[in-house]
């Protein structure tokens, strides 16, 4: 009886070990999942919903480029400025797009490139600012022609 | 050397925060994607941008870079700010895979 109880908390713990595992070793690989890439670009602040503006045509019909402008309302001045911008996508094969890093010579908190996007998606885009604060936008956006097909 | 458009506003004011943008010719091939033999089409993207602005006499210094990922669309296009205090040298870097490296250079000249 004795052994029998020692040996399945033996398994128990061993089976918690084993499925503790692959979730430790799976966050090291980039390809993680959005919520995780967010919080790694975060740390340990919190994020709100404020003062980031992520401009993207709701609809789009091409997938393969399209036109996003992030701006951060901050008066980018020594002590208060911004010093991170990144943008995450949902869907996409990899969910980090692109990390923007600031000083305050840029003068003001707006960048603007050209994505790609593989379906109907949402669109986070995450500002750090010097203090540690942090503020997200989060936009949904609606593909008709995917990026990612075969010419 | 592939083929980049920098832009810079024409007239700039001294203090003036000017728009700059610069786009280069890349084909940012993902990955994921493959030819039409079906073999897979090997990751060739630009992983780094990186603007620097250069007076005489000072060091130059970062103020805009960028991580770029296989979701940045073929031929990076960036616009970003720059407060025009003085009169200097704008140097632009990309690094990529497959050893890419250009660095473009332009003079910021206040009227």
């Amino acid at each position: 009886m004795k052994s029998r109880r020692t040996f399945i908390a033996k398994t128990a713990g061993m089976t918690l070990a084993i499925s503790i595992q692959p979730a430790v070793l799976f966050a090291q690989i980039p390809n993680d999942s959005l919520e995780v890439l967010v919080r790694a670009y975060v740390g340990d602040a919190t994020m709100r919903e404020a003062r980031v503006k992520l401009d993207v045509a709701p609809l789009v019909d091409n997938g393969n480029s399209v036109p996003v402008e992030i701006t951060v309302d901050s008066p980018m001045t020594a002590n208060d400025h911004v010093i991170g911008i990144a943008l995450f996508n949902e869907k996409n094969p990899q969910h980090n797009v692109a990390e923007f890093t600031l000083s305050p010579r840029a003068g003001r908190a707006r960048v603007t490139t050209r994505i790609r996007l593989s379906s109907t998606q949402k669109l986070v885009a995450v500002a750090k600012m010097n203090d540690g604060r942090c503020f997200t936008h989060t936009v949904e956006v609606l593909v008709t022609l995917a990026a990612c097909i075969e010419e | 050397m592939a083929r980049a458009l920098i832009t810079l506003p024409v007239h700039i004011k001294r203090g003036d925060t000017i728009e700059i943008r610069a786009l280069i010719a890349h084909p940012m091939e993902t990955g994921y994607r493959r030819s039409n033999e079906g073999a897979m089409l090997s990751r060739n993207l630009i992983r780094n941008f990186d603007c620097q602005f250069e007076s005489s006499g000072k060091a130059a210094e970062t103020f805009f870079s960028a991580n770029l990922h296989a979701a940045i669309a073929a031929n990076p296009y960036l616009a970003f700010s720059f407060i025009a205090a003085e009169n200097g040298t704008l140097i632009f870097k990309w690094l990529g895979d497959e050893g890419f490296n250009q660095t473009e250079r332009r003079t910021l000249k206040i009227a």
